[in-house]
């Protein structure tokens, strides 16, 4: 009798704790990402919003400081075997996630195992075709990203004289503004911020001009430079006789010229459109956004800009049902109201057109018009090889170089023929490299 | 005559020693034979597939242009922070030590600089000279030099040995000082009586009674230059411009984390591992014997 008793009791307690257990356990998914400050209290917003609404999975947000924090730590957390589910990556290091075959699973595979509704076109197509196969498979999911745009100052316009609501819109027009800015009392004319990403790659985009062969690298790993080409040259030469006349005023690296705009050293200033809410908070004057500045004598200018950011790559060694997990996160993401509210807090550009299209029922960007500068400038025409995007390895070491070969031609000590020829030089001998590294 | 510890037990001495040990095991030879090992590979950075290319990396190194460009800027960087951190730091020892007034209060704001750690020192330099805010910016500027360390290499190079030597000084200052003091005072005074001079007095029995302590800091400076300054360039030019002020130390790092070619910076910092290797040596055979404690 004792022991009948016993097995009842074991028996209860097990029928009534084993399924509260099972319920009570939540699936983990870990998202390493680069956003602090205000961005992160963004995400982890996201973060919530997505536990709130179902039970299952657990969405864990960790900042792990900057995109290349976030890479080496992802890399490094491959390596000893535990990585994250969810790691976002900026878009120069798609090309060596892309060829780490296999630490990363292509989003299309997750999405496609997991059952759930997914459809590409849903997506805009400038911002997914950078992270997509040439046969339009998504290898990661976009999140944040952003295009450049020139930022001008109204007031610095009216005290020179220009119409503050005509902004120039090709470069002979900068020269023209800037050389009546500077008459007028303003030490420089225009800046620029990531002058590779913007002066370098979207130029060539802009203009439809390759960075590389086999469309700036997409066709393969064998791409090589060519941003020597005459037309480049031209313009880099450009900007460095500019220096002369403070027509144009080097920035320094990234976007660390960001203050000469705001405390107007220089009146206009091309930058990712995600600085609108940093200018915001930072400039005491009225500033307006318009579409980059084209040569006008090139065929095809303009084209259309390609994207700056980050995207989200999902890595390998994970069970099924977290992936349906990862999956079930992807859907909320990309979800209008979702996208929507993140584009208008962040500036960030929204990947679908569903959110672009609520994003202006709700009347925003009647209040807010520089916001859509950015977009329209991103869909001006259909992408062409030379303005999907790019994908060429070792490229965070190009950007590297770039940066050194412009500040000696910036500083007077090379040519602009000189410096791009030795960047594009250097350049591919990392692009061999990886090549080799990845046979 | 050298003090000798006698242990009874016989296992004690191990065991005193054996944390220090495992820590040196842990936190030093574990990643030095790992860099040594990974600097004998071509691999992607997640390890998927790694070749063994023996001393193609090395090879590769020394016919780039970028690193043999590394390497000069660190020689010229390292002497510089040496030199003049111990030349200021040697006027500032000697005139501490004849002070008498507010003796306390001139080595106490001298030794301060070192309690602050050198990547904070880097941003203070940085704010001060930054060619839009910084007020010793705006005061070069209005008596005619333009300053633009974000353009200029060789400004660039001034500003890092600046905020790189300033701390050095305190550091310096310390042992100077405590090597002035320990000379007898009887040799100085004995000389004063004769009629020499003060500066004379300096040259001709402080300075090579100081010797010992000169060469000391040398190495301890070039090591400090060597290493202890990745903070420095990381928070003011991060290199650039264009490679001017790229120590070696700042290249392991950036090629390997930015850049995640993991066998070349490996074999970077076997490289630098070698010189640190030797400078030790140095010290320890030659230096050692002749200071006194």
């Amino acid at each position: 009798m004792k022991l009948g008793k016993w097995i009842l009791v074991v028996s209860f307690l097990v029928a009534v704790l084993f399924p509260a257990t099972v319920l009570a356990e939540k699936i983990t998914i870990n998202w390493w990402h680069a956003h602090g400050g205000r961005l992160g209290e963004k995400v982890n917003a996201i973060a919530d919003g997505f536990n709130k609404l179902q039970n299952k999975y657990q969405l864990v947000a960790t900042y792990k400081g900057s995109y290349p924090d976030t890479m080496t730590a992802g890399i490094a957390a491959f390596r000893s075997k535990n990585p994250p589910h969810i790691l976002q990556v900026f878009e120069v290091g798609t090309a060596s996630m892309m060829a780490a075959k296999g630490a990363i699973k292509p989003v299309y595979e997750v999405m496609a195992e997991s059952g759930l509704p997914f459809d590409p076109n849903a997506y805009l197509p400038t911002v997914t075709s950078y992270y997509t196969t040439p046969d339009g498979r998504m290898l990661s999911m976009p999140f944040n990203s952003s295009t450049p745009v020139l930022y001008y100052n109204k007031d610095a316009f009216r005290k020179a004289g220009l119409d503050p609501n005509k902004p120039p819109k090709t470069w002979p027009e900068v020269e023209e503004c800037a050389k009546k800015l500077v008459a007028a009392g303003y030490p420089g004319g225009f800046s620029t911020a990531w002058i590779s990403w913007i002066q370098i790659e979207n130029f060539s985009a802009w203009h439809n001009v390759p960075i590389g062969t086999l469309a700036n690298g997409f066709g393969g790993m064998d791409t090589e430079f060519i941003y020597n080409s005459p037309l480049h040259v031209k313009h880099i030469q450009q900007l460095a006789d500019w220096q002369k006349d403070n027509i144009f005023v080097y920035g320094g690296r990234r976007n660390l010229g960001n203050a000469k705009f705001s405390s107007e050293e220089v009146a206009m200033y091309t930058e990712s459109s995600a600085g609108y809410a940093g200018f915001k908070k930072t400039c005491k004057f009225d500033f307006g956004t318009s579409m980059l500045p084209y040569w006008p004598d090139v065929p095809g200018a303009p084209q259309n800009t390609i994207i700056g950011g980050a995207s989200l790559w999902v890595m390998a060694g994970h069970p099924a049902e977290e992936y349906k997990g990862v999956a079930t996160f992807f859907t909320y993401l990309s979800s209008p109201a979702v996208q929507a509210d993140w584009h208008q807090f962040t500036g960030y550009l929204p990947i679908t057109t569903d959110a672009y299209y609520l994003t202006k029922g709700q009347g925003f960007y009647a209040e807010n018009p520089d916001m859509e500068t950015a977009l329209k400038q991103m869909t001006l025409h259909v992408p062409t090889e030379n303005s999907k995007g790019l994908r060429f390895g070792n490229y965070v070491q190009v950007r590297d170089i770039n940066y050194g070969e412009l500040e000696a031609i910036f500083a007077g000590k090379k040519t602009a023929k000189e410096g791009l020829d030795d960047a594009v030089a250097a350049g591919n001998k990392l692009l061999r490299k990886f090549e080799a590294a990845n046979k | 005559m050298e003090k000798r510890v006698v242990f009874k037990h016989k296992f004690l001495p191990y065991l005193l020693l054996a944390p220090q040990i495992l820590i040196t095991l842990v936190f030093f030879i574990w990643p030095a034979s790992q860099a040594l090992y990974q600097s004998f590979l071509q691999e992607d950075p997640f390890g998927l597939s790694s070749t063994f290319v023996a001393l193609q990396n090395f090879k590769m190194i020394f016919t780039d242009e970028i690193y043999l460009r590394s390497i000069r800027v660190t020689l010229v960087f390292s002497f510089s922070v040496a030199v003049i951190a111990m030349c200021v730091a040697l006027l500032l020892a000697a005139m501490a030590d004849r002070a008498i007034k507010g003796a306390t209060t001139y080595k106490t704001l001298i030794i301060w600089p070192y309690a602050v750690a050198p990547v904070v020192a880097a941003v203070l330099w940085y704010f001060l000279f930054n060619p839009t805010v910084g007020m010793i910016a705006f005061y070069l500027k209005a008596i005619g030099i333009r300053w633009n360390h974000t353009l200029n290499g060789t400004q660039a190079m001034i500003l890092v040995i600046i905020a790189a030597a300033w701390r050095e000084i305190s550091y310096n200052f310390l042992f100077f000082l405590a090597g002035l003091q320990a000379i007898p005072k009887s040799f100085i005074e004995a000389a004063a009586i004769d009629g020499a001079s003060p500066g004379k007095r300096f040259w001709t029995i402080a300075f090579p009674l100081l010797s010992p302590t000169a060469f000391f800091l040398i190495v301890m400076n070039i090591v400090y230059a060597f290493f202890d300054t990745f903070g420095v360039i990381h928070a003011i030019t991060e290199g650039g411009p264009n490679q001017a002020t790229n120590i070696m130390v700042y290249k392991v790092y950036h090629d390997g984390f930015l850049s995640l070619d993991l066998g070349g910076s490996a074999a970077q910092s076997v490289i630098l591992m070698i010189v640190v290797i030797s400078l030790t040596v140095v010290q320890f055979r030659y230096i050692e014997r002749r200071v006194h404690y």
